[in-house]
């Protein structure tokens, strides 16, 4: 009988187990939701006293307050940088600054454990208006802030349904086909080459019979292939069903005048299409084994040569630059637009925007949010904190107190901020509206099943129209 | 002696029960209470009563086709592992040679981490399908008979050192006594080992049971619910629910209460079935 109990005791502790590993972090002092809205309110008044005071300061901030600052990074891949930053303000200003990273992929979960825990970061990030409605609980108003008065386009911001800032963003990226200019040259060299010159490629239908003509003669140009790998590996898909996808949202809702809606036709879904089967069709490997392919893979095959394009973004450089045998020249290496087949895209510019915005906790206390939002001020109006920010961090800042000179150099951002100046119209990142991961996942899902042949073109078109739909009423309630 | 116990009882057991409560009994009630909460962080839930249990079997959510998944995945490695687990056990009782360094040889996979294990796995399965032009994530089967594979891999080792233990455990006086009265060597195994190593069998079997239904960091790693999600198990899909859309934090939290009481419930059915066949020494 003993014997019987113990065993059965044993049972239930294994298999109740994961249900802890699952529910909780551990934190026992549980506020309730009064207590808690309670303590809003006088952190809300509390702060904006803090912010007055912080306004009247003068240039560099002296550590009157006490408070510390606790910022949540977003980026594995600056982290050493951030921990550098934190050291030079502590050493300038005797404020404590720590900076944690969150793994790639990790940051909501991160995110969710640290917040809740008694030492939660006084500075975070959210994506965008679908982080903002997440994190709205945590999220303090910005609007009067020095962050906020210096942006140089407010409607940056992420804005409440009160119309106050509460994300500021910090940096402004762009992505687009990145093009190695050494291959094409060689291309345009060759006879019977269907344009002789980048600048000719303006819409889509030059750009496929260019990569089809690419991809017969690539033998001779010494690629695998015109496009890197389609990455399509589940938690690997989101330059395609987020970047992309943001193409046909975007000319959808510029067609009905929104900028966000509750339910899509999918009506640019052969747009998306277009494009999508020239990237598949024109690659370095089969369609059917775009399941096994990643990002990382995909950026190495690019800055080994053995392709000619690749989409992605600015931040890709450093994937490009630090692949060991590397033969992509830095100055070789330029931004194309997606052009899709949508009529009048020759004067479509480059996918800009950000999905990085700088929230400061509501809940921390006051010394600690004033001590944050004098830490950011110095970030963007010191001329060391100046200097991190666009020579290490490498962001193009969309604030007034960076100079002409202040910008990022590495030759995509250089791009980027040509494409800026050309008069071409940007599109704007459209998928910062897009319901919900679950959508997007679902969305990369049944791309990779039509690349396996699971799946129609159809299928895929009615699945992004329910599943949008569904997530969109899901999230709202 | 037992008055003593019964004076310090207290003292020695004190440190260990506010252990037990703050690392494990709080936590499970609070997460029972937060299934019943819409909540972003387990700070600021809200009561919103039995909603999030209704959501969970919503026809988007994919717990119940988790479920079946999850359901059928068990029950092959369950079959699989102890079969695979028992032969090896028998073979390695032999007086053979090399036996520890095969004993050793197979523990060694359950060692290694399950993420590691489903990462090298899905290159090594992708290594062969390439070759018909198909990766892991091209057919929910492949995804279903890699898992198993994985699973078994890992998890044989551990059961067959439980069966050995077993097996070393039967008496030489039955076995000689069944040799003397001209029992076959299927009749001994049948009538003899297997009886004897029932309470075994009740350990392995549960073992397998709770770890193929837990499992998480395998499937993650090896298809991530590729295809189209026809390959992810209960544990992946309250992941994904908790982490994957706004405000559906509430929703995984219930889904992992009901996930702990279908657990709870088979491996209590599972355990009193096995130790109704078990023999006492």
């Amino acid at each position: 009988m003993k014997k019987k109990l113990l065993s059965t005791l044993l049972c239930v502790s294994m298999i109740s187990a994961m249900l802890m590993g699952c529910g909780s972090d551990g934190n026992t002092d549980s506020k309730t939701p009064e207590t808690n809205a309670a303590d809003n309110k006088e952190d809300a008044t509390a702060g904006n006293d803090a912010q007055d005071s912080a306004g009247n300061d003068a240039e560099a901030p002296a550590n009157t307050s006490g408070g510390s600052v606790y910022y949540l990074n977003f980026k594995p891949e600056v982290d050493e940088t951030w921990q550098e930053i934190a050291a030079a303000y502590t050493a300038e200003t005797g404020v404590e600054v720590k900076v944690v990273t969150a793994a790639s992929g990790t940051y909501e979960e991160v995110l969710k454990s640290e917040i809740a825990g008694s030492d939660a970061p006084t500075l975070f990030q959210i994506n965008g208006p679908v982080g903002y409605s997440n994190w709205k609980d945590y999220c303090m108003d910005l609007t009067d802030t020095d962050l906020y008065a210096s942006l140089s386009d407010q409607s940056l911001a992420v804005t409440g349904d009160d119309g106050k800032a509460y994300g500021v963003p910090y940096t402004v990226e762009a992505y687009g086909i990145i093009y190695n200019d050494a291959i094409m040259q060689k291309y345009f060299a060759m006879d019977g080459a269907v344009v002789t010159s980048v600048d000719e490629i303006n819409n889509f239908d030059t750009l496929k019979s260019v990569v089809e003509d690419m991809q017969s003669k690539a033998a001779d140009l010494g690629i695998d292939g015109v496009f890197a790998s389609t990455s399509l590996m589940p938690g690997e898909d989101w330059r395609w069903q987020t970047h992309t996808a943001n193409l046909p949202i975007y000319y959808e809702f510029e067609e009905k005048g929104v900028s966000d809606a509750e339910e899509i036709a999918f009506s640019y879904g052969e747009n998306f299409k277009n494009i999508f089967d020239l990237y598949i069709n024109n690659s370095t490997c089969a369609p059917g084994l775009l399941g096994s392919k990643d990002v990382a893979s995909s950026m190495a095959e690019f800055a080994l040569g053995k392709c000619a394009m690749v989409q992605n973004g600015n931040w890709a450089w450093s994937q490009i630059a630090d692949v060991d045998g590397n033969v992509v020249a830095e100055s070789d290496v330029h931004f194309l637009p997606i052009y899709t087949g949508v009529s009048g895209e020759e004067n479509q510019g480059l996918c800009i925007g950000t999905e990085n915005y700088w929230c400061v906790n509501s809940q921390a206390s006051a010394e600690d949010q004033q001590a944050t939002l004098e830490f950011v001020k110095w970030l963007i109006n010191s001329d060391a904190g100046k200097d991190y920010m666009v020579n290490k961090l490498g962001n193009a800042a969309p604030f007034t107190t960076f100079g002409d000179n202040e910008k990022p150099s590495d030759p995509l951002a250089k791009s980027m901020l040509a494409s800026m100046e050309s008069g071409k119209t940007a599109v704007p990142w459209a998928f910062t509206v897009f319901p919900s991961q679950d959508f997007k996942d679902d969305f990369g899902a049944a791309l990779l099943e039509y690349c396996n042949g699971n799946m129609t073109w159809e299928d895929v078109t009615s699945l992004v129209v329910t599943r949008w739909a569904e997530e969109k009423a899901a999230v709202a309630n | 002696m037992e008055k003593t116990l019964k004076k310090y009882f207290l003292v020695f057991t004190l440190p260990t029960l506010v252990a037990f409560a703050f690392a494990f009994i709080i936590p499970f009630v609070q997460g029972i209470y937060l299934s019943f909460c819409n909540f972003t962080t387990v700070s600021n839930a809200k009561w919103v009563g039995l909603e999030n249990y209704k959501k969970a079997f919503g026809s988007s959510q994919g717990f119940i086709s988790a479920f079946g998944f999850t359901a059928g995945f068990t029950v092959i490695s369950i079959i699989t592992i102890n079969i695979i687990a028992f032969s090896l056990a028998l073979l390695l009782t032999r007086k053979i040679k090399g036996t520890n360094l095969f004993r050793t040889v197979f523990f060694m996979p359950n060692l290694i981490g399950g993420i590691v294990l489903g990462y090298t796995w899905q290159q090594m399965i992708n290594a062969i399908l390439y070759s018909y032009g198909k990766t892991i994530v091209s057919d929910a089967k492949f995804g279903f008979i890699g898992l198993v594979l994985l699973m078994n891999w890992q998890m044989v080792g551990y059961m067959m050192i439980i069966y050995i233990a077993g097996l070393q455990n039967v008496p030489t006086d039955l076995l000689e006594a069944a040799h003397i009265d001209g029992a076959t060597g299927w009749q001994t195994l049948i009538k003899v080992k297997l009886p004897m190593v029932m309470s075994s069998i009740t350990i392995c079997v549960f073992l397998t049971l709770s770890n193929s239904f837990k499992l998480f960091d395998q499937n993650k790693a090896l298809t991530n619910g590729a295809p189209m999600n026809k390959t992810q198990m209960l544990a992946l899909n309250i992941y994904e629910t908790f982490y994957g859309k706004t405000g559906f934090e509430g929703v995984g939290q219930a889904k992992a209460v009901m996930f702990f009481a279908a657990v709870a419930v088979i491996a209590l059915i599972q355990l009193s079935f096995t130790r109704s066949k078990e023999v006492e020494q």
